[in-house]
């Protein structure tokens, strides 16, 4: 849910994007981190843990705590709570650890 | 090999002052910050500073990263910033290891560093604490306060310290219905006055609970918080359900010391201050010869204490490298002395109560 009307805040905004969550097409401003738009388009579930597969969503916000980690345009481990958002992202759910090649 | 004076790794309130101090005395200064931005946690701080008018009282924390931001600028001949840089290791040989963007990687030699790293967000245990919907407060403070987005309608506070009070009521701002703020504590921790005016809007504080369990799905749809008895155990029949969709988690932060452990200094363990926090001299050098520390990675406390602390740090390790100006002990002198006061009275109880045991 993006805030609409703040007592103190304006936000600065990037220019319109669209960029696919698992294949399905989403908009977010460009050079807000990918959690962001993915939290203002309703994406909580960002990722699930490798042994228990239970779900994971973002946690500390700045880079420190690897919970959000998901794969960008075939990249895995990304942590999206500090990646921007460029158009065209291809962001998608990792599934295991990720390999390096 | 890159050579500078004084390498400052982090770019937040503590590392910033750092880097314009130990510059006023004309040492070369490199300040290191693995964001795109400078000033660290300050960027998401939207209320005004407690303090005296030498640490900003009364402007607003985002605010006062611009005003830092340009004191530095006028140091430009004599700074130079690295931002996107992650610093991997410090090595025995006083080598620095960075990583900027995702294809230079380089080392650096410098004379002296403040490590200025900050502090992480503690967890709570308790049954889904890691269900999507529960952050960290700060987290949210940064998803709202920086980039505009809400993190959802209903939110359960835990932790009645500063930070919990103070992102309640910007929870609040950004028009998230705030359902309670509770602390296992028998007593608020943060300033009354954001509690009182919290209180004022509605939102109930309960002291002496904590969470018993978070229930949900694929993230977050309710809390149950239960009493605490004074040996902190719960209270059976006590339980309430709460209708929320967001959790803040707010019960501390332990220091960021990789750095520190990986560099060899001397580590306590000092609860009042975080965790375990680098032995260090009046000076803020720590057991290793050349490496200061300021701000939460030295010892967690107030962003007004980081930045005091930054600047003694950076005035001591130009000094100690041979950088002085005529005003340098009055300086100094004057950096202990805000500390102190930043630091007496009820607030900060529990801050002396830990320098005590790191200090001795």
């Amino acid at each position: 849910m993006r805030i609409e009307k703040h007592p103190i805040l304006t936000f600065e905004k990037g220019r319109k994007v669209k960029f696919t969550y698992n294949g399905e097409e989403l908009e977010g401003f460009e050079g807000e981190p990918i959690a962001a738009a993915l939290h203002a388009a309703g994406v909580k579930v960002l990722g699930h843990s490798s042994v228990h597969k239970r779900p994971r969503g973002f946690y500390c916000a700045i880079g420190n705590c690897s919970s959000c980690l998901m794969t960008v345009d075939g990249k895995p481990n990304v942590r999206v709570c500090i990646e921007k958002l460029a158009d065209g992202m291809k962001v998608e759910t990792q599934q295991g650890k990720g390999d390096l090649i | 090999m890159r050579t500078t004076d004084v390498a400052v790794i982090g770019g937040g309130p503590a590392g910033l002052s750092a880097a314009i101090s130990a510059a006023s005395l004309g040492a070369k200064v490199t300040l290191i910050d693995r964001n795109d931005r400078l000033g660290g946690q300050l960027i998401k701080q939207t209320h005004m500073f407690f303090g005296s008018q030498k640490q900003h009282a009364s402007v607003r924390g985002v605010d006062i990263s611009g005003i830092l931001e340009e004191q530095l600028s006028k140091y430009k001949d004599n700074v130079e910033v690295l931002l996107n840089a992650t610093v991997l290791g410090l090595y025995e040989d006083g080598v620095v290891t960075i990583e900027q963007g995702e294809e230079k990687y380089f080392k650096i030699k410098p004379k002296a560093m403040v490590i200025a790293t900050g502090a992480s967000e503690k967890v709570l245990p308790f049954p889904n604490n890691d269900l999507p919907g529960i952050y960290g407060a700060g987290a949210v403070q940064t998803l709202m306060n920086v980039y505009g987005v809400a993190p959802g309608d209903r939110a359960l506070m835990v932790g009645a310290g500063n930070i919990g009070l103070i992102v309640s009521y910007q929870l609040m701002q950004a028009g998230v219905k705030v359902a309670a703020i509770i602390d296992a504590a028998p007593k608020i921790g943060g300033y009354l006055v954001h509690a009182s005016k919290i209180r004022r809007m509605g939102v109930p504080i309960y002291t002496s609970y904590t969470v018993k369990e978070a229930i949900g799905k694929d993230s977050l749809e309710k809390a149950v918080i239960v009493q605490l008895d004074e040996k902190w155990q719960p209270v059976p029949g006590t339980e309430r359900e709460l209708d929320v969709d967001v959790m803040c988690i707010s019960i501390g932060l332990s220091p960021l010391a990789e750095l520190l452990w990986q560099a060899d200094c001397e580590m306590k363990y000092v609860p009042e201050l975080g965790g375990y926090v680098p032995a260090r001299d009046e000076e803020y050098q720590t057991t290793v010869k050349g490496i200061y520390v300021a701000g939460d990675v030295s010892g967690v406390e107030e962003a007004s204490a980081a930045m005091v602390e930054g600047q003694l740090a950076g005035l001591c390790a130009a000094k100690n490298l041979g950088f002085t100006s005529p005003d340098f002990e009055a300086r100094r002198q004057d950096c202990i002395d805000q500390l102190n006061t930043l630091r007496s009275g009820p607030v900060g109880a529990k801050i002396r109560a830990g320098l005590e045991k790191l200090l001795g």
